[in-house]
């Protein structure tokens, strides 16, 4: 712990009307204890990918699944969660409506077992859209946007078991982005895939920069570097450097930090 | 002519407009503007949800309810022996003189009880180490197939009906009995292998979940350590899966201390001290059994039997406790 | 050398003991089906019980036994439905769960005869419904909840939680997700579950001797009024089933043929027994390679 205070640390901050969604002290406690993360403070740019990386334990997924309350029923979570200038970690937000605009992508593919239209589609006719000529121009615009359109436009009403894992994987995103969300968070989105697959992933995920904010946990450095545009170093609940992708990854400010980037990609 | 014609054309028309499929100007999938007062208020998913968890919760009330009332009414009638009835609750555990309708001094049922306990303790015996000896053949020493033959047998003995055991009991045990020791051949004897082959399989399952729950880690360690096949079983598996076993006995025990029919069907039904195995004798729950649509509701016979019916439900809340108990231990 | 000589008694000890057990386990299959089978005739079973003469069979009994089953499924599904999603999906480990736990593992611990007197006094005494189908359905509902409830919950459990997760991440409710998601991926479990219990169901007596009753009324089998008296839809008639029929013959029965009557009815329930048992399988290995299988919607 006071290796940790004497640690040099680098936060970025960023202008409010450039950011998408922002933490203030973010805290988490399971079992009202064991606490997992300590007042973390970060700001997401619009419109790029922003990568959180760290060891096992480092907290990076506990604060991504915070994010859209998705850790509601198993810990506690203190601080705030700035979205659009209102604090939705409070208990009056209706949380089915924020994670309609903050969608999350998990590590391991889970498209229901259900047709790949149908993945698609579901939650769209659970949000009251019924229109079936709508339906299916969405589930061709998302499955473009996630670029998959061109492997399964002919096998719609396939299981979506049936697919890849890096297919699957993309399904997913189309199924969030299918309720147009400003915000997509991705927990290990390639951890469970192939070099080939992930490669596709990876591009998918460019293409859409341009148009959702994007919040990504990995554990692959060359995968932080090689798409996000900024980078947060998550060790033992702290956040200990964020800023420019390139900064963190060449020319760190804390010597944490550097030992881990080394080993990393060593 | 011209009239054909302009038909034709109209039959074209109408075609060529069916063909075309109206079209569908695809966008960029882009986010949509948030709708910053939807995230303060309730919606149609809140409203399931309230739904989905009350509906949910009313089964549970209803099942608490139930559980809640049987055991308020049984005990509300069975006490009624004791508050209203004024029979001695020492002199109804302790005495064997059982003749409700002989009055509040005639109610004792001492020897149902020692012959419940009776039957119970000696079938759960037999049957432990049977049990166990086929959960380990079936989990240490035979093929995967004739394991899992053994297991399907298992659960269709556990699944064959109480009455189907009883009847067997009474076809084939008591006449053996009878050739064997003389007398009726009805008694406790008979009820108790009726029970070793109805808890045998129960104990048998259950001791093979135990069994199967040793890490496999524990008996490499153990063979590797050169010790010979019953060594590692004797020291390392049994030893790590006696709280689960116990607790199978004890499931064992609760399933024939509450068994009525397959009981009353071979021990004679007479409320007599059991001086031997092989006299006839009577169970709580088969007294229950023959006796309460012979007596009126609301008299001491009635509210007697009762009385032995919230005995039973003490005794099964009781292996409840005790397998909690175990579970807690093994646990430590 | 103590070892290996221990070990080999030990191997000896436990063959014998196995040995005997498939003897006995042999002997009960073999002696229920020898003697049952040849007597198990279409006659027997199209047949009415006789009272006190031989050549009885045992019709009503099993259509009873259907009916009983049919109408304890219909009124104990729902229930124990609820809560096993209760239990699965929004329980938190607190100690209202464990009073929750505890009473269930408290009703199926109960043993069924005290479950069927308490049937008696509320249903057929209290509520006035004598000796009927309908009293016999709800003791054997009590009897049935508890099993059926852990079953349903197990088959829940089964579902991974990433499905659950993938749900709640696209904004839907939970209960929208457990209906629409994990509902569907765990029916193959869930009806092995109905099925397992049904068996248990169709074989139970203890529970309905004094609930649904020891004798069976004159029964119409072409009137399908319900409400008429000799109906054989009618819930208030009462209603004698096959394994009360075994007890019965058995015990105060006067029939010359009671001996035959009852191992007939015995291979009956066994061989229902095997049916649910391997259907239970059969239908939950199906109903699985039909979600899983990539072809289905």
């Amino acid at each position: 712990m006071d290796d940790l205070k004497k640690e040099p640390t680098y936060i970025k901050t960023f202008s409010s009307d450039e950011l998408a969604l922002s933490t203030k002290n973010l805290s988490v406690l399971y079992g009202g204890t064991i606490q997992k993360l300590f007042n973390v403070s970060l700001g997401f740019k619009k419109n790029a990918i922003t990568a959180l990386i760290g060891a096992s334990g480092s907290g990076k997924s506990t604060f991504l699944r915070s994010l859209n309350r998705m850790n509601d029923k198993v810990a506690t979570v203190k601080g705030n969660i700035i979205f659009h200038g209102l604090d939705v970690n409070k208990p009056n937000i209706n949380v089915y409506e924020l994670r309609k605009n903050i969608g999350m992508v998990f590590q391991k593919p889970n498209p229901f077992p259900k047709s790949i239209r149908a993945n698609i589609t579901y939650a769209l006719k659970a949000d009251g859209q019924k229109d079936k000529q709508k339906l299916d121009q969405i589930v061709e615009e998302s499955l473009r946007a996630a670029a998959l359109w061109d492997e399964v436009k002919d096998k719609l009403d396939k299981s979506a078991l049936a697919l890849s894992g890096g297919q699957q994987q993309r399904l997913c995103i189309a199924r969030a982005i299918a309720l147009k969300p400003e915000i997509l968070l991705l927990d290990e989105p390639a951890s469970a895939l192939d070099p080939v697959s992930t490669a596709k992933l990876e591009d998918t995920l460019k293409q859409l920069r341009s148009r959702y904010t994007m919040v990504m946990v990995t554990h692959n450095m060359q995968q932080a570097s090689r798409i996000s545009e900024y980078t947060a170093f998550f060790h033992l609940g702290h956040v200990l450097e964020y800023d420019v992708t390139s900064n963190v990854f060449t020319n760190p400010k804390g010597r944490i930090t550097e030992k881990y980037i080394q080993g990393s990609f060593g | 002519m011209s009239e054909k014609n302009d038909d034709l054309k109209k039959v074209v028309n109408q075609a060529l407009a069916e063909q075309k499929v109206p079209h569908v100007k695809l966008d960029k999938m882009k986010p949509s503007t948030v709708d910053i007062d939807k995230l303060t208020k309730p919606s149609k998913e809140t409203h399931q949800e309230y739904w989905g968890k009350g509906l949910t919760f009313l089964a549970i009330v209803l099942i608490i309810l139930l559980v809640v009332s049987i055991i308020g009414f049984v005990g509300e009638h069975g006490l009624a022996t004791f508050f209203s009835d004024h029979v001695n609750i020492i002199h109804f555990l302790t005495s064997t003189d059982w003749d409700p309708t002989q009055g509040k001094n005639h109610v004792g049922a001492l020897a149902m009880i020692v012959t419940s306990f009776l039957v119970t303790l000696i079938s759960a015996l037999i049957a432990a180490p049977f049990a166990i000896a086929v959960a380990l053949f079936m989990t240490e020493y035979s093929s995967k197939r004739s394991a899992k033959f053994l297991q399907s047998v298992t659960e269709l003995l556990v699944g064959i009906p109480s009455v189907v055991y009883g009847f067997l009991g009474l076809t084939i045990i008591v006449p053996a009995i009878r050739n064997i020791f003389g007398g009726t051949g009805f008694g406790i004897l008979a009820a108790t292998l009726v029970l070793f082959v109805m808890v045998l399989p129960t104990i048998t399952s259950l001791t093979v979940d135990a069994l199967k729950a040793v890490p496999t880690e524990l008996k490499n360690s153990s063979a590797a350590l050169g010790a010979t096949r019953w060594q590692t079983i004797y020291h390392v598996i049994l030893r790590a899966s006696t709280s689960r076993i116990l607790t199978a006995i004890i499931f064992g025990m609760a399933r024939a201390f509450g068994e009525a029919l397959a009981v009353q069907m071979v021990i004679g039904n007479a409320v007599l001290m059991p001086y031997n195995l092989v006299s006839p004798s009577a169970t709580l729950t088969s007294q229950l059994t023959s006796q309460m649509g012979n007596t009126v509701m609301g008299t001491l016979p009635n509210n007697a039997l009762w009385s032995l019916a919230l005995l039973l439900l003490l005794m099964s809340l009781l292996f409840n406790f005790l397998v909690h108990l175990i579970g807690k231990k093994g646990k430590k | 050398m103590h070892a290996k000589r221990n070990d080999k008694i030990a191997t000896v000890f436990i063959y014998i003991f196995v040995a005997i057990v498939i003897c006995i386990l042999a002997g009960i299959l073999g002696e229920i089906l020898i003697t049952g089978l040849p007597h198990l005739s279409w006659h027997f079973l199209s047949s009415s019980a006789s009272s006190f003469q031989a050549g009885g069979g045992v019709r009503d009994q099993l259509f009873n036994s259907v009916y009983l089953l049919i109408l304890t499924i219909a009124i104990s599904l729902p229930i124990a439905l609820g809560a096993a999603i209760y239990l699965s999906e929004y329980a938190k480990d607190n100690w209202i769960t464990n009073t929750i736990r505890t009473s269930i593992e408290i009703l199926s611990s109960l043993p069924s005869i005290v479950v069927g007197l308490f049937g008696y006094l509320l249903f057929v005494i209290q509520f006035n419904l004598g000796f009927s189908i309908i009293s016999g359905a709800l003791a054997l509902t009590f009897f049935n909840l508890p099993i059926l409830t852990s079953n349903i919950e197990q088959a829940l459990e089964g579902v991974p939680q990433s499905q659950r997760e993938a749900g709640q991440a696209l904004g839907l409710s939970n209960w929208k997700t457990i209906r629409g998601i994990v509902l569907p991926a765990a029916l193959p479990g869930i009806l092995t579950g109905i099925v397992l219990s049904a068996g248990r169901v169709f074989g139970e007596a203890a529970a309905l001797i004094y609930t649904a009753g020891q004798s069976g009324s004159t029964i119409d089998y072409s009137n399908w009024n319900a409400f008429s008296p000799t109906s054989f839809l009618n819930v208030m008639r009462p209603a004698e089933t096959l394994a009360v029929h075994i007890w019965k013959v058995n015990t105060e029965g006067i029939i010359p043929d009671a001996t035959i009557v009852s191992a007939a009815t015995s291979a009956l329930l066994v061989i229902v027994v095997i049916i649910f048992n391997f259907g239970a399988r059969a239908l939950g290995n199906m109903l699985y390679r039909k979600l899983t299988a990539s072809n289905t919607k």
